[in-house]
């Protein structure tokens, strides 16, 4: 039984009389994007589940005021050893980001995008971001520009922001009612003023609204973020989707609330929690209906430097990138050869995909057997191949294979099982962690999965599956459920739940 | 009549630019007024307005000492809870 590959970006053609999965037209969305906007966004890590695999990307600090204040934020804090949003480690000038961005995009030339994201707003901070982005656009212009704002003063900067080529903005979007927002949002400071409560959660969301129409009439890419709050905005994020899939954004990036006391947020100090895996799953689901769903969204810090899954900062501070000679034109060439070669990758993986649709559109319909969903597990470093150690992974993917297709539901976190030297002494205690953030999995899929670990994960109902090393992972997925379906192991426990109801 | 910035400054420059008398500069350890130059936005602006885009409690103070926005005025958190994560962190 051969089946499609689904992944989150909705299609551009209409779906009326065909079920998703059984037409086609659901396999390889981003096919159906217009080529306009998928040309903006194949090589996009934050805006292409697919892009993320190959491509990286990197924030440079510059922006460190902010104008508003939002309960899950604290600005007092910065570590390197968290990676969230607004934490950063070294702030920089312009000058040294743009230096930064050089020698960070010769060393990894995978680096296709730099976002200014904070630890403040960008836009709070104009005059910064903007001359990072105007040295940029003339010192680099083989890299993707892009900025992740509140929306505040996102109206007053539209004009400025069209001028360097960006062409991709992210508007962190929590609410759509002011009372909603004045549960997030204790202040802004807005035309001179510091305005508290409704009131100020009322204008914040209305420039919001209207920064996000301008930059829609502009012709820019437009993703918006929300922070999902159980029992705040939780219920109210589905209405935000419908609203701002209408108004024209592209992707719409659902993230789990962070709050942790130690945090020293308002929400982590009033114990606030975020949502569960469970939770935030259904409630992308609920929201996909209307509108392209992000799912592999790391939360990276303002500072982040590498693919969505790593953060290879601590290469490129700034004593170290003083002693790198860096020749930009000559990178560029290099850069270019790499960037051609993961396109030729990616175009053959397409046309293989279409084919395999193909397929299903002459055959997979008809023997069709009810068969339950699976969640797997995968552990990758990237290029879209199962590529890691069980005992390496800091997350895993997680993927539903089903009649359906395969689609990506999102990443868990983890910390490595065997980080080797100090921490083996761990090795059991992390073991467990790692056996609850896989609750739910029935598969694990890694390049190799080690004697130790692997008894505690059959026991726990998760079967470790080393063979598909360095195969693309929907294929390796796809290898799994039929393998379990031929196993009979996916109609029995549908029958069993048959007879339960 | 002038106000005056403390160790809790965290140098994120959101009031450098406001200032209407370029009172504010960047200093080590963190941001420092110039008393000869500020004159808490008299004349210039309704609200003071290092005062009203500062996002930490406690780290303007007025010609007496006082905080301009004192502990919770501007998180929330009560002024509690912080001392007790405070203490916390300490001991751990």
């Amino acid at each position: 039984m051969e089946l499609p590959v689904l992944n989150n970006i909705a299609p551009d053609t209409s779906k009326d009389g065909c079920s998703a999965g059984s037409c086609g037209s659901t396999s390889d969305q981003m096919n159906h994007l217009p080529e306009h906007i998928r040309e903006k966004v194949f090589n996009h890590p934050c805006y292409s589940e697919e892009a993320h695999h190959y491509f990286a990307r990197m924030h440079v600090a510059v922006a460190p005021a902010c104008n508003i204040q939002c309960n899950y934020c604290n600005r007092k804090y910065d570590c390197a050893n968290e990676s969230r949003p607004g934490v950063v480690s070294e702030l920089h000038h312009p000058v040294q980001a743009v230096k930064k961005v050089l020698a960070v995009a010769a060393t990894i030339p995978q680096m296709t995008v730099l976002g200014v994201a904070g630890p403040g707003d960008p836009l709070a901070n104009p005059q910064r971001t903007f001359e990072t982005f105007r040295m940029l656009s003339e010192q680099a212009p083989d890299i993707k520009l892009c900025v992740s704002t509140n929306g505040l003063t996102l109206p007053e900067h539209i004009d400025e922001l069209t001028k360097y080529n960006i062409d991709h903005v992210t508007i962190t979007i929590n609410c759509v009612d002011p009372d909603v927002g004045a549960k997030i949002y204790p202040w802004i400071f807005w035309k001179n003023k510091r305005i508290k409560g409704r009131e100020a959660a009322a204008i914040l969301i209305e420039q919001q609204q209207k920064g996000l129409e301008m930059l829609v009439a502009r012709g820019i890419l437009v993703k918006v973020n929300s922070v999902m709050i159980p029992g705040v905005n939780d219920k109210h994020l589905e209405e935000v989707s419908k609203i701002v899939k209408a108004k024209g954004a592209f992707l719409h990036n659902v993230m789990p609330l962070i709050s942790e006391a130690e945090h020293g947020t308002y929400y982590g100090l009033t114990g606030q929690r975020g949502p569960t895996h469970d939770e935030l799953q259904a409630l992308q689901d609920s929201c996909a209906g209307d509108m392209n769903m992000m799912r592999h969204c790391r939360q990276c810090r303002a500072d982040a430097v590498g693919l969505l899954g790593e953060d290879r900062g601590s290469e490129f501070t700034m004593d170290k990138i003083e002693q790198m000679d860096i020749n930009y034109p000559e990178a560029m060439k290099m850069r270019a050869e790499v960037h051609a070669a993961i396109n030729e990758e990616l175009e053959s993986k397409r046309l293989a995909r279409e084919s395999k649709v193909q397929l299903v559109n002459i055959q997979g319909v008809q023997n069709k057997e009810v068969t339950r969903p699976v969640l797997m597990a995968v552990a990758t470093k990237g290029s879209g191949v199962i590529n890691e150690h069980f005992g390496h992974a800091g997350e895993f993917l997680i993927y539903e294979a089903s009649p359906e297709g395969v689609r990506f539901i999102g990443h868990r976190k983890t910390t490595p099982y065997c980080e080797g030297g100090d921490t083996c002494g761990d090795g059991e205690s992390v073991l467990d962690k790692t056996l609850k953030v896989l609750a739910g999995c029935e598969v694990v899929l890694c390049s190799k999965v080690g004697i130790e670990p692997w008894g505690p994960l059959e026991a726990a109902g998760i079967q470790p599956n080393g063979e598909h090393a360095m195969e693309p992972i929907e294929d390796a997925i796809l290898a799994m459920y039929e393998e379990m379906r031929t196993a009979g192991k996916l109609v029995q426990k549908s029958a069993e739940q048959q007879m339960a109801a | 009549m002038a106000f005056e910035i403390i160790e809790s400054c965290v140098n994120c420059w959101a009031c450098e630019p406001l200032c209407p008398n370029q009172a504010i500069y960047e200093a080590r350890p963190h941001f420092l007024i110039n008393p000869d130059k500020c004159n808490e936005c008299a004349g210039d602006f309704e609200e003071s307005q290092c005062v009203s885009i500062c996002p930490i409690e406690g780290a303007i103070l007025n010609d007496l000492g006082l905080a301009l926005n004192p502990p919770g005025s501007l998180t929330g958190i009560p002024p509690k809870k912080f001392a007790e994560l405070q203490a916390a962190q300490r001991a751990a």
